[in-house]
Formats: structure tokens, C-alpha cells, sequence
């Protein structure tokens, strides 16, 4: 996100998913866009059937390899040598858009000489991508106009994720391909809300809309309409709360439906933060492995028991409605935080808290979230126009500066969010850790179709359940024939971190030296292994790379 | 160069050739060396000439197209002495009795019938080498393709054939100018020709003979319709069963390509066209031109929706000229010689010939072609050699199996597309199912339902189910097991399968049905009321009277 | 340049690429289909749609006719009736009488054009198909082929929706069968469960599997929601019968998705009255967590925040709020981080 921020002046996707099906190349990395994604991974395959060609980059052969013209099985962590690649293929034939370039960016030759070095032979060499392949690639992408570039975690969940976001923008820029039906960059967020969770300032750093804490008019502009006195220093990131809490700068969290003890990188590491703590509160549906650790639990509804919106990752905020009455005495997170910030301000007083005077605890009285949502919109100018009452029959895509404008399906069209589009010059850098002698295999992670996340959901409805029951490290035939492993033997994969064992899919889906898991199962947890080594601007975990050691086990 | 007056042809298939048929022809040749006649007589080891196993193997003697067989070498001396030397036809040798063959009918000459065959389209078959291109060129073969290439522009080629009035002898009889036209100027750089040779309407085995025959006829055909229409491709989808005819067309194609007519700047012109074989692998609804364009493209044989029509959307979504076997090889012989000379042949509303199979009760069953207009009752007494046992005449099922089932009535009728519709019948692809009383019309329908209903494609409801439901309707009744009511449902399928199938199959499927009720609808009551007219069918288990006519297999062997 | 015709003698127009049943449809004039649905390419296989049109022969399919100046359609002149009559009586002969345990009962549009047309259930003697019901061991779609009218609606839906080929027809006329793959499992074949099939099964053929039994159609209230899975933002419809969610079906007006989903948005809904779901507030009490009031959990946790920021001030505090959580909800959530803790440490896993 920071890097689009950086390169566009938004974060966001800028076209929309219907879009996709206009677009005649489609570049996918960094995403198994069927599984994570599903239906925009439909549309895909849809925009496949009616011609448009798929560029897969992925260092597993998931299943758009089935369908795509060409499939660049690149190395775990060197998408931004491959990004680059395809750039300098692009320029050295002469297929960028040289208009565009010269109307609406800045920085390009600057950038130009950074992207000479990546020849396809070195591209080659860093990636394993045959340099044919690099060619025949970049000519795909930049001759089938528009074209749309597809990534998620597999771009931004490294050391160098902000580095590998600003080559996805670079790429895009350069071929022309902002602005227009079927162009664009589609970040493609994992959870339901994680874009609204961003554009309502669930970051530290931000308030609603990207407004910043750091910026002194932004917060003026808050603390008249909170009628408080805000911190100017931006908040801590979710790792930097663990490791804070680890040292004890930290003494209280509430967590509210996350399950960081089974989703963040280097488990142990999370658990032991979160047992140092003097208070945790977790408020969820269901007793996580987080919940397990906290001292109190609060029981919360769920999307269908409660009114609301989601922002998807178009910019769409639709309306989540209340279908059934919460299960036993669960709350809706909304009204649970009323209360809870009505009891902290009354201890406060009990307390004679110095400077919580002007806090009252009838500010904490919202009755629905119809008037939450208003006064988001009067402080957010990206969802200014946005009411329950607009959004009743079809969700609107931000920015929506006022209250008859219909929504934005494109951004950028005349002009970038900051004006013109920066070119950044990015450099290779490998991933923190490195396979070596002991532990020779590259772990990467991510999702199967069947489950979500933590699996606290999915793994409680019993035909998901039934799809998909256990683990299943992925290793490629050929490791497997060496480590003597047949198709669903016990595995155990060990990291610096620690250990699971797991049963193995001997698959050639993943390539030799490459092992694949997933963090749905507690029992066989692929984040007791990953690294916490973190992007140094996005904040990032490099989920997505980290070494390993594979030997068979017996499971008793 | 000595004249040569007579061909011996001794028939060179692998029956034969176990039979000793290159002995036999040795023999031929010392007596004829014998009677110093090696320089009048030729001789030659042809192709199948397709005649029933029991008749081989057998010699062919032309210009007088006599066949002999079975014989052996005794036979020979005789053979040669008697007929190519006195000249007097060796009566005991010859085959005689026709049973159903698939071989091209010739009316001797010398019996003097008052309506010859008018040979356009079967001129050269059985008298040329069918696997020498060298044979073709010599009968005037590719001599309209070097006319139309050199001498024509494509519009004039389209002209002539439209002024020719040319319909398609696939059965719908729609006129292959205008389809050729329409092809023509749809728009589009790629185009095709499709030749059906899907030949799958049972009792109808036309263009396997005219292919296996004279295969070159068929590419030229396809040729004109390429130059004709701006294609550059021509394909030939054909009948999974016709071995040897695919095999044929696949020698012909290479002795083209060989010579220069198939390939870049044929005639020293900028034409180019080639031509492929692609086989059907047995489903009657292929032959349905759409869904023939879609089983030739790898899919399940299934009609498309039209519009559009495959002269702007065919094969692989380009403009494509589908035409039969048939009305391809109509094409050389118009365009070479003229349309005027094509419109003295046939009727004014169809010119030209028709070639029919004909099959069932006649004495002489197999092939033959006929000016359009030639009535039923010339087509029995002339070709078929009368009514088998001097039987009188029943009925008779015009265009195979989905054709109309017609009676006494309609054998003055001059038989062409627009006589035959006009009276509630129809020409269809030109299978001529002759019947005497022995038949049960109920019989006959039921077998033809059983047949529907087993190639229905299953697309839509009314055929997928109605072609079924009917061939229950008519199985009751045939077993006496039905009532009047099952009359009006039967007629109620049909009528409401002919209105609304998806396709001609179904459509047509109910034309047996309908024909029937119409001429014979007494027979259909009697059976509702337990008897069978015909005395063949089983009453309630009873054992008939006399022996069903058509069965299945039958059909089957026949097509 | 509109094109002008006439339907059942009224004029009326149509655009370029219109069929005459998108015309009809857009007029207010009614015509039953089974084969047909808008999203999905036309295919002409029921011929329930059939309309007779001036100039023409025979009875002609109004999905896949398009429509041209100057034409003149009737759409339920007698001999159409007679032959949608005719066509859903064919059906009936190879169909099971079992509306009453029909899962697809009240929703189903074969049933509602033999009703529209009072069709009579059919005495019928001859051949009729009888297949495993629920053959297939998918978990979500239950199959059963006898009640299939081989629309294709399925293969279709599979293959344009889904872009994934499971479905097909096998073998010809009356034994036509949709199989998947080369007749094997839904799994074997690659199916990933979606439902789109059964979504846009117009009979009791391919239905959802977990909620069979549990509602009729008109015994469910529906609820526009969002999905709670990943970004992609998809909407449906949560079927609710007596305080429960029994199933969810595609809303075909959501934006991103129309009838599309995935299997967890289609199938993954039975967390939502799963007995493990949290009902009470609890407190750690010797390691053991204890049920508590709200009014005491509320109390302890005020006190607990109140006394951190006062000792260890504001920075001791951190929030995460949720992507899982509404956009009010994390609002909220931000805001009482900020205004009433008084730090900027509140973040979420934006980056996972």
C-alpha cells in the first residue's frame, strides 16, 4: 500500500474487478488469484476464454498456470529482478508508451538507468526464468494494451515489499496502462475489510481517509471534531506492539477479532509477547488461540449479526446487514467498544486521570452505525458523499466527495493522486534469510481455496472441513525422491524458529528447493517457522521467504 | 497407336485376389493373345467393383457394360471367345439377379428403355479409373477448373451456377448459388468450403459412390466453390464408415497436389486451394451442416443456433460454403458446359439430374440418376426392373429415413423439390424405399422411430423426448397393445416436433409419422383395433402372418 | 437505429443484438423458459419459449431469435400454448412426481411453468430414467439427475461463470446425462465446490447439499449482506428461517459478483450458529477462564486500561482492530485508541 501511495499518490486498486474483463494482458504476481481470490480469479479465467492473455509469475505452478500464455516460475523473492526485467525488455524494444511517460510521470531517467543493468541474462540468472521467457513476456504485456497487473501478498509480504510494489508501478507507468478501462494496478487485499479497516484509520500512523497523525492540520482538524487532544506521535505497527510488549513497554492490548497468535510470523515469538502482558482483552466468536491467552474474553456477533459496512478491495463500501440476533449474550464490536470506552472514561474519573476532564462517556452513546458512518463521511473526504441510505441497494467505490456523486470506478484518469506518477528506482536485494547447509529448503506461504486465515471460521463448517482436513507441505517429486518421501508421508519442517510436522503433497506445483504451506491448520502452524524480519517502510512480514529444513517423520 | 474396342475390367478386390483373380486375368491374357486380340482388348485389375461377395470374383466388359461373375478360370476361354470375339453376351455368366448392393444401376443400352440415364454427376463413375487422376483429366476432368481460372471471374462462377439453378442435393434443395453468393460477400479474409460427405440418412449411399467413383469430381467441385467464394481451404467431413472412400479422396487430394491442381497458383493463376479429410465418427445428426461444423471442430455434435448461418459463421467462426457431395459435382459439368446447357436437363423450377438409391421391393436395387422429373412409377419399371414378383406397389419412402412416406398417388408424379413439397411430400437426399403390400406402414414407421430416437442428440425436449415417446406409441401399437388415443398422441408428438425441434432431425422426424397417418391412416387404426393390414406385425405375441420387411439391420446394411 | 416490431399486435421497440425474448421480457410480456438465463450464452434446448412469428415456419425459439424490422410475433396464440403444453408434458414423462419432498419445491421454474400452463401430471407407460439420487459425494451439491431437464444451464454456468468445464453432456437423445468430467466425481473432475451449477439449476436436479430439509424457499426471509471472507467484496443473500441463517443464495443484482461465488461465501456460513461461538464474557481466573457478567467484565477491563495509561501512561496501551470488523467498528475502535487512550498505537493486519 505504501508503495502505490509513494509512486501514485493512492494506495488503492485503481480500476475496478468487472474491469478486468476489459483488459487484453492481465499480469498476475504474487497472487493464486483462484484461491485467494476467488472470483476475481473467475474473471480471469473469464477474460482467458474470451482471449486476453495471462501472464503468470509465480514460483508455483498454481492453477492459473492452467491457463495462462506464458508462466514465469521465478525464484521465491526476486519478483522485483523479474519486474525490472520485463521493464528493460519493454524499453530496450521500444514498446513503452512514450507519450504517457512524457505527459504524466516524473523521474523516468533516473530510472531508465537503473533498470539497464536487468538484462534478461541477468534477470535470468538472479530469477531461474529462462530469458526467452523474460522476452517473450514483456512483448505479451506491453503489445496487448490495456493491461492490468494483479498482485497481493506475494509481492508485499517481503523484506523488499515496498521495493516490489513500486516495480509493479513502474511496470504499469511505463506501458501507459493508468487511467484506463482495462489498465491499472489491482492490489488485491486479503480480508473482507482490510481496506476499510485502512481507510477509517486503523493504522497508526493515519487517520480516516490517510489523513496523518504527524500532519499538524490533520490533527487540529481531529481534535476539534473528537473535542480532545491527540498524540503527534504515530502509533506502534502490530510487530512493534509485540516486540514493545515483549520488553515491556507495553502492558495492555485489546485485540479485536485478529488471531495474531496463529497469523503472524514466528508464533513463539507472538505467544511469549502476548504472555508478558500485564492485560490483554480479546474480543472474538470464538475462543482463538489468541483468546486462549487473554485475561478477559469478550464475546462478539458476527457479520451476520450485526449492521455495518465493508470496503472491498475495489473501494466499494457496501452495506453488511443484520440477518439473525447474536448467539447467547455476544455484542456487536460496535457496541462493545461504546461500552468499554464509557467504563475507561468513568475510571479515569475514579482515577482523577489528569487531562481526561473533557472526556464524557455519553460521547460513547452511537445507537446505530448508520451514525457512525456520517460521522466518518464529515471527516473523511474520500467517503464525504457515502450514507447508509445511498448505499442501500449498491455499495459505492470511494472516493465519493459529495453526496450525488456516483462513486469512482477509475482513479487516475487525468491525473495521479499526487500529481504525476513517480518512477522509483528500485534495486534486487535478496530475502533476509537465505537457505543454507542446514536448512536447505525455501519455505513460502499463503492460502488454500478452502480455508480462510486462521481457519477459526472455515475449519467449523464441515464440508470445508471435509475438502481440506489437514496441512499438506507441498515438495516437489524430485526433493521428495531424495528425502525418501512418498505422497502423504509425515513430514517435519524446522526453521530457526521452531518445528511442526505435517503430512507431504509431492507435487511438482512447487519447484525443487521449494517447500509450501499454508497457516489454516494450528496443528501443523507454518508461522511457527516464518521469519519476522520486516519490510523497513510497508512494515511487512517476509512471509513469503524463509529457510527450512524438511525430513521425514513418523507420526506416531 | 492401336484403337482399343473393348475394356475387360476383373474386379481386384481382396475377395477376389484370394479368389485367384490375377490368375483369372493371366488366363484372359493368353486368350486373348490366343485370338490376336492383345491389341484391341485391354485389360485390367480394377478396384472394388463393388458387387456382393457371392458374386466373386467378376469381370466388367464396357463399352457394352456387361458384368460376369462369379467365375473361375474355366469361365475365361468361354468369356473371351463368345463376347469379345463373336460378340454374343455369355447369358449363364452374367450376373443377373441385383440383390442390394450399393452399385451403380446401368440400364443396358441394348434394351432400348425409352428413358436412358442422363449421366451428369455419375458420368465418368464405373467407367474411369476412380484412382487415376490421369483417367479423370482424360474425361474431360478438371477442364471446367482451368476454364473458370483462366477464362471466369469468381462473380461470374457464382453467376453461372446461379443461373444453372443448382439446389443442394443434400436434401434441402437450397439453391447453391445464392449459398455461394451469400458466402462470397460475407465479410471476412478467411473463408472455407465444407464438402458434407456425412453421408448418414440410412437407405442413401449417393455420395459414397459418387466419391468412391470418381473422387476427383468432388474436388474440382470443391475447387470452383473456393475460387467461386475467395476461400483457400477446403475440407471434407466424412462418414466415419467410408473407408475406401476416404481413402480415395486421400489418393485423389495427393495426385492434385502432385500435379500442381491443389496447392499455390494452380493453373498458373494466383489461386491457391487445398483440400482435407476429416472423419465423422457415426452420428446422424452430423450431417445436420451445423452441427457438423461443430463436430469437425472437436465438439459434441450439436446444432448451432441460426442465425447466424454458417455463410457468415462457420467453421471457426468464418463465412463457409457447407454443400453435399453431390451438388459438388454438380459444379464442373456446369460450369464447363454453361447454364443453358444444364437448364435443358430436369425441370424448369429443378434443372438437372437427381441421383437416387434405390432399395426395397424392385427387382434391381443400387444406383442410378435420372433427370429431375422422372416419375416414380419410370424410376420402378425402367431402373428398378419392375416390382419385385410382380407385386403391386404400396408405398414408397422418398429421402431416406426422414422422408416422406408416399402412396399410389404420387407415381405419376414428375419427381423433383418443388412437385413433391407441393404435395405434402418431399424429395429430401434422394433414397427411393420402394414397397410393396408385405409391408405394415406401422412397421415401417416404427423401425424409422426407433432409428430417430436413437439419434436424436438430445439437445432438445421436443426431439430428445418426443422421438422416444413416439417410438413407444408406435411399439404398442405394432404389438396391438395401443388405443385411438395412442393415435392422437402419436400425431400430437409429431405435430408438435415438426413445429418446434431445434433442428431438422427432429423436425423431420415426425415427417415419417405424419406421412404416414396421411396416406395410411386405416392401417393405424386397425392396429389400434388388433389387426395388422399387412399381416406381419405380431399381434399381442401372436406369430405373424408373414415376415416383417424391414428390420433394423436391414436398414442398417443398406445405408 | 431502433428496430421496430410488433408483439401480440402491439408496436414496440428493440435495440441492435436484441433477442425477442429480451424484448418481450423488457415489454412486460411474459414467456416461460427453462434453458434460458440472461447471464449465460443462449442455447434454444427447451423450445418452452416459443413464439409464432408472421413469415415464418413453424414455432421458433424467442431466446435465440433476434429481433428484425418489421416483425410480427404472437406469443401465446394456441398453437404455442398447445406446444409449451406439449413440452412440459414430455418432461413430466421422464421427471419424478416428488414435488412434495422436493428440495427445490417452491423454487423451482419447471414447477411454475406446469403450473402457469396446467399441465396435468401425465399417465405415461413408456421408459423413464432412474438414477442414484445424490450419487455424487460432493459435500455441498447434492445430485440427482432424474429431475434433470438437460438445460444445461449447469454446463454453462460451469464453464462461462466459473471458467471451469466440470460439467458436461454425455451420451445422446433420451439418454442424454449432464456427467462431471468423463462421468466421475465433481472433485475428480476439478471442481471447486462453487455452485454455481446448482445456483442456476432451474429444478430439484443440483442443489445446495447443507441445506437440504432445512427450509422452503418461501419459508426464508433473505438478507443482502456482504461476504466476511476475503476483499474481493462479494454480496449475497443469507437465508434466514426462524432466527437462523439455513443457507446462502446469490443476490444477481451484487455488484461485483452477480451470481458468482466462491465456496466459502456460498457454504462457509455454519460458524454462524456453531456451538462453540463465545455467548458469555469471560475472565481468566487461576488460568481457568470463568463465565462473568458485561457489567463485570466492562468494570474489570475500565479499571485495567484506566490504571495502565495513569502508571505506565498512553504509550502502554495498543489496540489491533480487525479486517474482519465493519468500517464503524474499526472507526470506533480507532477513535477510543486515540481520544480516549490517548495513543496512536492501534494497527490491524493489513500487511497479512
Amino acid at each position: 500500500m505504501t508503495g502505490l501511495a509513494t509512486a501514485f499518490g493512492s494506495g488503492a486498486m485503481t480500476n475496478s474487478i468487472a474491469d478486468l474483463e476489459n483488459a487484453k494482458a492481465i499480469l498476475v504476481i504474487g497472487s493464486n488469484t483462484t484461491e485467494q481470490h476467488p472470483v476475481i480469479g473467475t474473471r480471469i479465467r473469464r477474460a482467458a476464454r474470451k482471449g486476453t492473455k495471462v501472464i503468470l509469475a509465480d514460483p508455483r505452478a498454481i492453477d492459473l498456470a492452467n491457463i495462462a500464455a506464458i508462466h514465469l516460475r521465478h525464484r521465491a523473492g526476486t519478483d522485483l529482478a523479474l519486474l525490472n526485467g520485463l521493464a528493460h525488455v519493454i524499453l530496450k524494444e521500444g514498446l513503452e508508451d512514450k507519450e504517457f511517460i512524457a505527459n504524466r510521470t516524473e523521474g523516468f531517467e533516473t530510472w531508465r538507468s537503473t533498470v539497464e543493468a536487468y538484462t534478461p541474462e541477468r534477470v535470468s540468472d538472479i530469477t531461474g526464468v529462462p530469458a526467452q521467457d523474460i522476452i517473450t513476456a514483456a512483448r505479451l504485456f506491453a503489445t496487448n494494451s490495456p493491461a492490468t497487473i494483479c498482485y497481493a501478498m506475494g509481492i508485499t509480504q517481503h523484506t523488499v515489499g515496498h521495493n516490489n510494489v513500486l516495480a509493479v508501478a513502474n511496470l504499469t507507468m511505463l506501458t501507459g496502462n493508468i487511467g484506463k478501462p482495462g489498465g491499472g494496478v489491482a492490489p488485491l487485499r486479503g480480508q473482507n475489510n482490510v481496506q476499510g479497516a485502512c481507510d477509517v484509520g486503523g493504522l497508526p500512523n493515519f487517520y480516516t481517509g490517510y489523513q496523518r497523525v504527524a500532519d499538524q492540520g490533520a490533527r487540529a482538524k481531529f481534535e476539534k471534531a473528537w473535542g480532545a487532544s491527540l498524540s503527534p506521535q504515530p502509533g506502534l505497527t502490530v510487530g512493534e506492539m509485540l516486540n514493545a510488549a515483549h520488553d515491556g513497554r507495553i502492558k495492555a492490548m485489546w485485540i479485536v477479532g485478529e488471531n495474531i497468535a496463529m497469523s503472524d510470523p514466528d508464533a513463539a515469538h507472538v505467544r511469549a509477547a502476548l504472555e508478558h502482558l500485564d492485560f490483554l482483552v480479546v474480543q472474538e466468536l470464538f475462543m482463538t488461540e489468541t483468546a486462549q491467552l487473554a485475561d478477559v474474553v469478550l464475546p462478539a456477533a458476527s457479520f451476520a449479526e450485526k449492521d455495518g459496512t465493508f470496503t472491498n478491495t475495489e473501494r466499494r463500501v457496501q452495506r453488511v446487514r443484520k440477518a439473525v440476533a447474536p448467539p447467547g449474550q455476544a455484542r456487536a464490536d460496535w457496541q462493545i467498544v461504546c461500552d468499554v470506552a464509557r467504563h475507561v472514561v468513568s475510571s479515569f474519573k475514579a482515577l482523577e486521570l489528569k487531562g481526561s476532564d473533557n472526556l464524557k462517556p455519553e460521547t460513547w452513546n452511537y445507537e446505530t452505525p448508520s451514525q457512525i458512518m456520517d460521522e466518518i463521511a464529515s471527516l473523511t473526504p474520500s467517503y464525504a458523499g457515502i450514507s447508509f441510505e445511498r448505499i442501500e441497494t449498491r455499495g459505492l467505490q470511494w472516493p465519493v466527495p459529495n453526496s450525488t456523486h456516483p462513486g469512482t470506478p477509475l482513479l487516475h484518469t487525468e491525473k495521479f493522486s499526487r500529481g504525476k506518477g513517480l518512477f522509483s528506482p528500485v534495486e534486487h536485494q535478496e530475502p533476509a534469510e537465505l537457505p543454507d547447509s542446514t536448512y536447505p529448503f525455501t519455505l513460502t506461504t499463503g492460502r488454500i481455496l478452502q480455508h480462510y486465515h486462521t481457519g477459526s471460521m472455515t475449519r467449523r463448517v464441515a464440508g470445508l472441513e471435509q475438502l481440506a482436513p489437514e496441512e499438506r507441505v507441498e515438495v516437489n517429486p524430485d526433493d521428495a525422491a531424495r528425502l525418501g518421501l512418498a505422497d502423504g508421508d509425515w513430514v517435519r519442517v524446522s526453521s530457526r524458529r521452531g518445528t511442526i510436522e505435517s503430512r507431504a503433497w509431492v507435487t511438482d506445483r512447487v519447484g525443487r528447493g521449494l517447500v509450501f504451506m499454508t497457516f489454516h491448520y494450528a496443528e501443523a502452524l507454518s508461522n511457527v517457522l516464518t521469519n519476522t524480519a520486516v519490510d523497513p517502510v510497508a512494515q511487512s512480514p517476509e512471509l513469503k521467504v524463509c529457510a527450512v529444513s524438511v525430513e521425514k517423520a513418523t507420526k506416531s | 497407336m492401336p484403337t482399343l474396342r473393348s475394356h475387360i475390367l476383373i474386379s481386384g478386390d481382396p475377395v477376389s485376389l484370394a479368389r485367384g483373380a490375377e490368375a483369372i486375368k493371366g488366363a484372359v491374357e493368353s486368350e486373348l493373345a490366343y485370338y490376336a486380340l492383345t491389341d484391341e482388348v485391354a485389360v485390367a485389375l480394377s478396384g472394388n467393383l463393388r458387387l456382393a461377395p457371392e458374386q466373386l470374383p467378376a469381370a466388367v466388359i464396357y463399352p457394352d457394360d456387361v458384368t460376369y461373375g462369379p467365375i473361375t478360370l474355366n469361365d475365361v476361354p468361354l468369356i473371351v471367345s463368345e463376347h469379345l470375339y463373336k460378340g454374343r453376351i455369355v447369358d449363364a455368366l452374367q450376373i443377373t439377379t441385383k440383390p442390394l448392393t450399393g452399385a451403380i444401376v446401368r440400364v443396358p443400352a441394348r434394351e432400348g428403355a425409352l428413358f436412358a440415364q442422363q449421366r451428369v454427376v455419375l458420368a465418368r463413375a464405373g467407367i474411369i479409373n476412380p484412382e487415376s487422376i490421369e483417367d479423370y483429366v482424360a474425361h474431360d476432368g478438371y477442364a471446367a477448373l482451368g476454364h473458370a481460372l483462366t477464362r471466369m471471374t469468381p462473380a461470374q462462377v457464382v453467376q453461372e451456377i446461379t443461373d444453372a439453378g443448382l439446389q443442394g442435393r443434400g436434401g434441402a434443395g437450397f439453391p447453391v448459388g445464392k449459398k455461394l453468393n451469400l458466402v462470397a460477400k460475407a465479410p471476412g479474409e478467411e473463408k472455407f468450403v465444407l464438402c458434407n460427405a456425412d453421408e448418414s440418412e440410412p437407405g442413401t449411399f449417393k455420395d459414397r459412390l459418387i466419391i468412391e467413383g470418381d473422387p476427383h469430381s468432388v474436388l474440382e467441385g470443391m475447387l470452383l466453390a473456393g475460387y467461386a467464394i475467395g476461400a483457400r481451404v477446403g475440407y471434407i467431413y466424412i462418414r466415419g464408415e467410408y473407408h475406401l472412400a476416404r481413402e480415395r479422396l486421400e489418393q485423389a487430394i495427393r495426385q492434385a497436389r502432385a500435379m500442381g491442381l491443389l496447392g499455390e497458383g494452380i493453373f498458373a493463376t494466383d489461386f491457391t486451394f487445398d483440400i482435407h479429410v476429416h472423419s465423422g465418427a457415426g452420428a446422424y445428426i452430423c450431417g445436420e451442416e451445423s452441427a457438423l461444423i461443430e463436430s469437425f471442430e472437436g465438439k459434441r455434435g450439436e446444432p448451432r443456433i441460426r442465425p447466424p448461418f454458417p455463410t457468415t459463421v462457420g467453421v471457426w467462426g468464418r463465412p463457409t460454403a457447407v454443400n453435399n457431395v453431390e451438388s459438388l459435382a454438380n459444379l464442373p459439368p456446369i460450369v464447363k458446359n454453361g447454364a443453358s446447357w444444364y437448364r435443358s436437363i430436369g425441370t424448369a423450377k429443378c434443372p438437372g439430374t437427381k441421383v437416387y438409391t434405390m432399395l426395397g421391393d424392385v427387382n434391381v436395387t443400387g444406383l442410378i440418376e435420372v433427370p429431375m422429373g422422372t416419375t416414380l412409377r419410370t424410376v420402378i419399371e425402367v431402373y428398378g426392373g419392375g416390382m419385385k414378383q410382380g407385386k403391386p406397389f404400396k408405398l414408397a419412402q422418398t429421402g431416406g429415413s426422414a422422408g416422406a412416406i408416399i402412396d399410389a398417388s404420387f407415381l405419376d408424379v414428375p419427381m423433383d423439390f418443388a412437385e413433391l413439397a407441393a404435395r405434402g411430400g418431399g424429395l429430401g437426399s434422394g433414397a427411393l424405399l420402394i414397397a410393396g403390400p408385405d409391408t405394415c406402414v406401422v412397421d415401417l414407421a416404427h423401425v424409422l422411430l426407433r432409428f430417430f430416437a436413437s439419434e436424436s442428440c438430445g439437445k432438445c425436449v421436443p426431439c430428445r423426448i418426443g422421438t422416444t415417446r413416439a417410438k413407444e406409441i408406435l411399439a404398442r401399437l405394432a404389438d396391438a397393445r395401443a388405443t385411438l388415443d395412442d393415435i392422437h398422441q402419436l400425431e400430437r408428438i409429431a405435430n408438435n416436433m415438426q413445429a418446434a425441434a431445434f433442428c431438422g432431425l427432429g423436425q423431420a422426424a415426425a415427417v415419417p409419422i405424419l406421412t404416414g397417418l396421411r396416406f395410411f391412416r386405416n392401417e393405424f387404426v386397425a392396429h389400434a383395433e388388433q389387426h395388422c393390414l399387412a399381416g406381419v406385425c405380431p399381434m399381442r405375441g401372436e406369430p405373424p402372418a408373414a415376415k416383417r420387411r424391414f428390420g433394423r439391420k436391414e436398414l442398417a446394411t443398406a445405408a | 437505429m431502433p428496430i421496430n416490431l410488433t408483439i401480440n399486435g402491439k408496436p414496440v421497440q428493440a435495440r441492435e443484438g436484441q433477442t425477442v425474448l429480451e424484448v418481450c421480457w423488457e415489454n412486460h410480456i411474459s414467456l416461460p423458459t427453462l434453458c434460458h438465463h440472461p447471464d449465460l450464452t443462449p442455447v434454444g434446448a427447451c423450445r418452452l419459449c416459443v413464439v409464432e412469428v408472421e413469415k415464418m415456419r413453424g414455432l421458433i425459439a424467442s431466446c435465440t431469435l433476434p429481433a428484425t424490422e418489421g416483425m410480427v410475433v404472437r406469443t401465446e396464440t394456441p398453437k404455442v400454448v398447445e406446444e409449451r403444453k406439449f413440452i412440459l408434458e414430455m418432461l413430466l414423462t421422464d421427471h419424478p412426481n416428488d414435488c412434495m419432498t422436493c428440495e427445490s419445491n417452491g423454487d423451482c421454474e419447471l414447477q411454475n411453468a406446469v403450473y402457469q400452463y396446467q399441465v396435468p401430471w401425465p399417465e405415461h407407460k413408456g421408459a423413464r430414467h432412474n438414477y442414484p439420487a445424490g450419487a455424487d459425494p460432493n459435500p455441498f451439491v447434492f445430485t440427482d439427475f432424474n429431475k434433470c431437464i438437460l438445460c444445461t444451464r449447469c454446463v454453462r454456468a460451469c464453464a462461462e461463470i466459473q471458467g471451469r468445464n466440470v460439467w458436461g453432456v454425455a451420451f445422446r437423445g433420451f439418454n442424454d446425462r449432464i456427467v462431471a468430467g468423463a462421468d466421475v466425481t465433481m472433485l475428480e473432475a476439478g471442481c471447486e465446490s462453487c455452485g454455481a451449477c446448482a445456483a442456476y439449476c432451474p429444478t430439484g436436479a443440483l442443489t445446495d447439499k447443507p441445506s437440504r430439509g432445512q427450509a422452503r424457499s418461501y419459508q426464508m426471509k433473505k438478507v443482502t449482506t456482504t461476504c466476511v471472507y476475503c476483499g474481493v467484496g462479494c454480496q449475497f443473500d443469507l437465508n434466514v428461517r426462524s432466527g437462523r441463517v439455513v443457507k446462502v443464495t446469490s443476490n444477481p443484482k451484487a455488484p461485483v459478483n452477480g451470481m458468482a461465488l466462491c465456496v466459502k461465501g456460498r457454504y462457509g456460513y455454519e460458524f454462524i450458529h456453531h456451538p462453540d461461538r463465545l455467548t458469555k464474557p469471560l475472565v481468566k481466573k487461576d488460568g481457568a477462564f470463568v463465565e462473568t457478567t458485561w457489567e463485570e467484565a466492562l468494570s474489570l477491563i475500565g479499571k485495567k486500561f484506566a490504571q495502565v495509561k495513569k502508571e505506565n501512561g498512553a504509550d502502554a496501551f495498543a489496540t489491533l482492530a480487525s479486517a474482519k470488523a465493519t468500517n464503524e467498528e474499526n472507526y470506533l475502535i480507532q477513535k477510543f485508541t486515540r481520544v480516549v487512550m490517548g495513543t496512536n498505537n492501534v494497527d490491524h493486519c493489513a500487511r497479512l
